[in-house]
């Protein structure tokens, strides 16, 4: 009975948090290798300059030097350069400009934060003080760090090879009949916006740890890596050549990655091939100012949209334009951001029936830009959503009708938009019904009343909006520029006594996978919880897998662990028929029991294991002794979760401070396995969604200097930033994967920072305003406030 | 961190001593703005002379002044009955300034030694008009800030401990940079029977500054209507990401009109 209690729909504790929060994790940077040095970069302090020599000589005096590398040890050796992992082509069918990214920097350095020089030492202070030792001579260039400016004829160029400094210019949809409908539109409106740049801020640092054996020849690589395969792959493959069998990747307890630790990073390659040289471990462990200049940022788009609509507030067609910054370098999965995982999710969960966009990625000297917590589906969904806003301005409609009025209809799946997707389920009534009641919507011309007496300005907003993630079909992704394949991989093992290993190629770095995975597991297999162990990060360990991200771990590899399931229990059957004297299409399987149907005749899950492995009585001619299977799961979709969140924010007038007050959430992720996590996945998703619409911002100058290179100027939210997060969920279920379960690792960032900014503009709509960049801080509100009182002093 | 030779002397004139025979030799007391900037390499000392054991933590109150050993913590001050009975302003500002670890660690004498021009005790200091005790000396507030990071302090001297008069009412109001959380406009307001001084940290390019126009209004008439016709000039106020010079000019108004009403 206690299967039921401890299975899919329970709110287990997690396992992992005793062991996280009491400091007995092992992180990268806890590990210690004997004989081991540690390596610091020297990283360029210009945004863009040549190189014009490096001298060495006193560096290399210094006390505890090791050995000290330049780019030229790397082209000795025929390393190459970090891989990107997606190819996109640009409208006129020609492939993206794709420069070299060196290891180390070659003959110019391209941003703050570009690695020059690896000095190893005996420790981290003889090497930080060889570091310093170092002389290079640079010439400076000329730099540009905001997108507008880098498209600017006449602007700094940050790649020889790439015109204008643009990578591509792709585009989606039917611009004809995009084109045709605008032109028949009874109304048009048009939003310019800008998604702001981010910097991810994991916890734990990056770290490595490069080692060989001389022996064997085997290299190891521990990393703080969502997803040890593909680092194994790219960088065994593509820059250091060692071929897999060779090559160990451990991404082992990783402190949080939000996406920023999905990428290889020339570190990794640094680290292991250093420690084949000089044949000592060679550890390398990030300080937050490196990581703040090192880690992929997210975001940075600038776009403009357009929505042609008919009399009646019907939508004819969108146009869109974007400008995306890739930074200096193409980072491992860059270019899928503005296009695959952005542009194909223009339907939003509208049923608008023509669409066309397109996106510039544009190189500038910053540090590279990929994906971050949502990738490419925050960025549509805020500008879906805030054009919704704009619209309903614009135009009078009521903002809930608006939407109501367009949406795809609950009977309308499978949808197919217009642009590539194909939503396999949804409900996006239900949700914006259950939000508009929890947060009690119609209520609030009372709440704004009483906070005006409070001489607060008080506003309320929504979003409503559809993802994609679940990443993803492999055929789709290939046809699309992606160079890796996007199945996952589970493998079961049923030991004697019938406790089980699952070994995962996804990889759990704060999302309580540990549990999550024992639950589904014990479920499908009847047995209890605390006899599922899963294992994951290791190479060695695990088959192969693509790692997490997109929210794909549960709607990928926990169904490439039901696929494995399935396969223990056909075996399972067979030896229990063999047992019970009964033929295999008798034996049913239920509640950790192989019953001959319509009997008491049963053999348990633990009896079965028993005899697999201890096989006197046994079927031996037709079966395998042991218990042990392994799957691959192609998914044949995205999944398409889904939700409304409400905003509630007050601001003081006085200040131009925002106060989020009421946060709602309700959200459609498929079926829920443990509704505590997903809670909490979802809280932490709209922490990270209300920081980027109030708080966080990555600023450059025009020179390409990080200003907000620390948290003494990047504002990283605090507790005492949010509100209480009230999270509620409507389900429909995914049709193409065994669990229908869809995700919910990103909505929260997806669905939260529209809402938050049209709860501040609809707090704000005395003052005249149509629309407010991200983020809303108390500078630029109390900037509106008081350009609007000077107007009326005028007046 | 460089290497450096760490002292930790128990009494005020070797310690004194330690840091005059050698000008590379730098006080250590809480160590929050001290140990970051050792760890960021900003600079390199030769001697490090730890403050702990001297002696020169604890609180006195009398009916008209509140002194602060140089080395009591800002939570201490914060936790202080007496504090709060005497100027309860001045405890209210300890509670506020950085997190538990910060003000379980960080000092007032460490403070008003660095004279951030974010901190916050530079205004309680200067709007109170209290006085700083040195191993040699007393400097009136007024004498003591010099600019952003400097005071009257020479090189070798010691705060041992911190003055304040008790005020008829008082009042300190911060703006918080949200990054940092450091004042970005911080307002002390304090009422004398002799007159009203306000004392503005967060805001200016050279560090705290006094209010003149404000303190003249608020001397006739300690009311937030007082103040309402008067702007405070942007020409050296800081401008940064977090707030345009402009910005802190007006959030000085209003930063100022909420401690006289709360005083
Ligand atoms: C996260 C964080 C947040 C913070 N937020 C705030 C804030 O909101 N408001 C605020 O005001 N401050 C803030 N601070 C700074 C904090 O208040 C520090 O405690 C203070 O600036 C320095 O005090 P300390 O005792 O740590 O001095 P230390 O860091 O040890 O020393 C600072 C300097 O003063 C010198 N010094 C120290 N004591 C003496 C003495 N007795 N005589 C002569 N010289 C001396 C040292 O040589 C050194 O140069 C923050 C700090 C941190 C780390």
């Amino acid at each position: 009975m206690n299967v039921i209690n401890e299975g899919i729909g329970a709110s287990m504790r997690r396992k992992e948090d005793l062991r996280f929060i009491s400091g007995r994790g092992h992180y990268t940077d806890d590990m210690n290798r004997p004989g081991q040095s540690h390596c610091v970069l020297k990283r360029s302090d210009r945004p863009h300059a040549i190189i014009r020599s490096i001298d060495l000589t006193a560096a290399r005096a210094a006390p505890g030097v090791v050995a000290i590398f330049t780019h030229a040890d790397l082209d000795a050796d025929g390393v190459g350069g970090v891989p990107c992992g997606w190819q996109i082509h640009s409208k006129d069918g020609s492939p993206m400009v794709e420069p070299g990214h060196p290891v180390l920097a070659t003959g110019r350095v391209r941003h703050v934060g570009d690695p020059v020089v690896a000095v190893i030492a005996e420790t981290k202070a003889q090497a930080k003080n060889a570091a310093e030792l170092v002389v290079i001579d640079y010439e400076d260039l000329p730099a540009v760090a905001h997108l507008n400016d880098a498209v600017k004829p006449g602007a700094a160029q940050v790649h020889e090879g790439a015109a204008g400094n643009i990578c591509f210019d792709w585009h989606i949809g039917d611009k004809a009949l995009v084109d045709a409908a605008f032109a028949r539109a009874a109304k048009v409106v048009k939003l310019d916006l800008t998604n702001n740049r981010l910097v991810p801020n994991a916890m734990e640092p990056r770290a490595a740890i490069g080692d060989f054996d001389a022996m064997s020849g085997d290299f190891t690589l521990i990393t703080t890596s969502q997803n040890p395969h593909v680092i194994r792959l790219l960088m065994g493959a593509f820059v250091l050549h060692i071929p897999e069998h060779r090559l160990r990747v451990i991404a082992p307890h990783v402190g949080g990655g939000f996406g920023s630790k999905i990428y290889h990073y020339a570190e990794e390659a640094i680290v292991t091939w250093a420690a084949g040289k000089i044949k000592r471990p060679v550890k390398w462990t990030a300080d937050r100012s490196e990581a703040f200049m090192s880690d992929a940022h997210g975001r940075d788009h600038v776009s403009t949209a357009e929505m042609a609509l008919d009399e009646h507030g019907n939508f004819l067609a969108l146009r869109t334009s974007t400008l995306a910054n890739m930074g200096a370098y193409l980072s491992t999965f860059a270019p899928a951001v503005p296009t695959y995982l952005s542009g194909t999710l223009l339907a939003g969960v509208y049923k608008t029936p023509a669409i066309y966009g397109e996106v510039k990625a544009v190189f500038t000297n910053t540090v590279p830009v990929d994906a971050y917590r949502g990738a490419g589906r925050p960025e549509t969904t805020f500008l879906l959503e805030r054009l919704m806003d704009v619209i309903a301005h614009d135009t009078g409609h009521d903002r809930v009708a608006l939407r109501r009025q367009n949406f795809i209809p609950s009977d309308a799946f499978p949808y197919q938009t217009p642009v590539a997707l194909q939503y396999d389920s949804g409900d996006y009534t239900a949700t914006l019904n259950a939000a508009l009641k929890a947060s009690d919507w119609d209520g609030f011309p009372a709440r704004r009343a009483e906070a005006a007496k409070r001489g607060k300005l008080r506003g309320i907003g929504m979003s409503t909006y559809v993802e994609a993630c679940g990443i993803a079909p492999s055929k789709l992704v290939g046809a699309l520029g992606a160079r890796a394949a996007l199945y996952e991989v589970a493998q079961i093992r049923v030991h004697p006594t019938g406790s089980v290993t699952v070994f995962t190629g996804t990889h759990s770095h704060g999302q309580g996978h540990e549990t999550v995975f024992a639950q589904l597991v014990a479920e499908q297999l009847g047995i209890p919880f605390a006899n599922v162990d899963v294992v994951h990060g290791d190479t060695a360990k695990i088959p192969f897998g693509m790692g997490t991200y997109g929210s794909r771990s549960l709607a990928v590899g926990g169904t490439a662990m039901v696929k494995a399931m399935d396969k223990i229990i056909a075996k399972g059957k067979k030896i229990a028929a063999h047992l019970l004297e009964a033929s295999v299409e008798d034996i049913e399987f239920a509640g950790g029991n192989f019953t001959v149907a319509g009997t008491d005749r049963a053999k348990s899950f633990g009896e079965i294991a028993l005899t697999a492995y201890v096989p006197h009585n046994y079927p031996i001619e037709e079966i395998e002794p042991g218990l042990e299977e392994t799957a691959f799961y192609d998914p044949a979709n995205f999944t398409y979760p889904g939700g409304c969140h409400i905003c509630e924010v007050e601001i003081d007038a006085d200040t131009g401070v925002t106060s989020v007050i009421n946060f709602t959430a309700v959200d459609d992720v498929g079926r829920v396995i443990n509704p505590m996590i997903v809670e909490g996945q979802i809280q932490g998703g709209v922490a990270q969604g209300i920081g980027q619409a109030l708080l966080e911002n990555a600023v450059y100058d025009e020179a390409g200097q990080l200003v907000s290179g620390s948290f003494m100027d990047y504002t990283m939210p605090r507790a005492d930033d949010l509100p209480n997060i009230s999270v509620g969920t409507e389900t429909t279920l995914c049709t193409h994967n065994a669990l229908g379960v869809k995700g919910c690792g990103e909505v929260g960032a997806i669905g939260s920072p529209p809402a938050v900014i049209n709860a501040v503009v609809d707090a704000l709509k005395d003052y005249g305003v149509r629309h407010l960049d991200m983020p809303a801080t108390p500078q630029k509100i109390w900037a509106i406030i008081n350009a609007a009182g000077v107007k009326l002093a005028a007046d | 961190m460089y290497d450096f030779a760490y002292e930790k002397p128990t009494a005020l004139a070797a310690a004194v001593s330690a840091l005059t025979t050698d000008d590379e030799a730098k006080a250590l007391a809480g160590g929050q703005t001290f140990i970051p900037v050792l760890k960021q390499r900003l600079n390199k000392p030769t001697k490090v002379v730890d403050l702990s054991s001297l002696g020169l933590s604890g609180i006195t109150v009398t009916p008209s002044t509140v002194t602060i050993g140089a080395m009591t913590t800002h939570g201490d001050v914060a936790n202080s009955v007496d504090v709060q009975k005497a100027i309860p302003a001045l405890a209210n500002l300890a509670s506020m300034i950085g997190d538990w670890q910060v003000r379980h660690r960080g000092t007032i004498g460490g403070s008003l030694a660095n004279n951030d021009p974010s901190a916050c005790y530079p205004s309680a200091l200067l709007a109170l008009g209290g006085t700083v005790t040195t191993d040699r000396r007393t400097i009136a507030a007024d004498d003591y800030f010099q600019g952003m990071f400097t005071t009257a302090l020479e090189p070798g001297e010691i705060i041992t401990s911190v003055t304040f008069p008790v005020p008829e009412r008082a009042a300190y109001q911060k703006f918080r940079n949200p990054a940092s959380r450091y004042a970005m406009v911080g307002v002390f307001v304090a009422k004398f029977a002799s007159g009203v001084r306000v004392a503005i940290t967060g805001a200016a390019q050279g560090g705290v500054f006094r209010h003149a126009a404000f303190e003249a209004a608020l001397s006739a008439n300690f009311l937030v209507d007082a103040i309402a016709g008067i702007t405070t000039p942007a020409d050296d106020l800081n401008s940064d990401i977090h707030a345009s010079a402009a910005y802190r000019a007006h959030l000085i108004g209003v930063m100022t009109k909420r401690a006289i009403a709360a005083a």
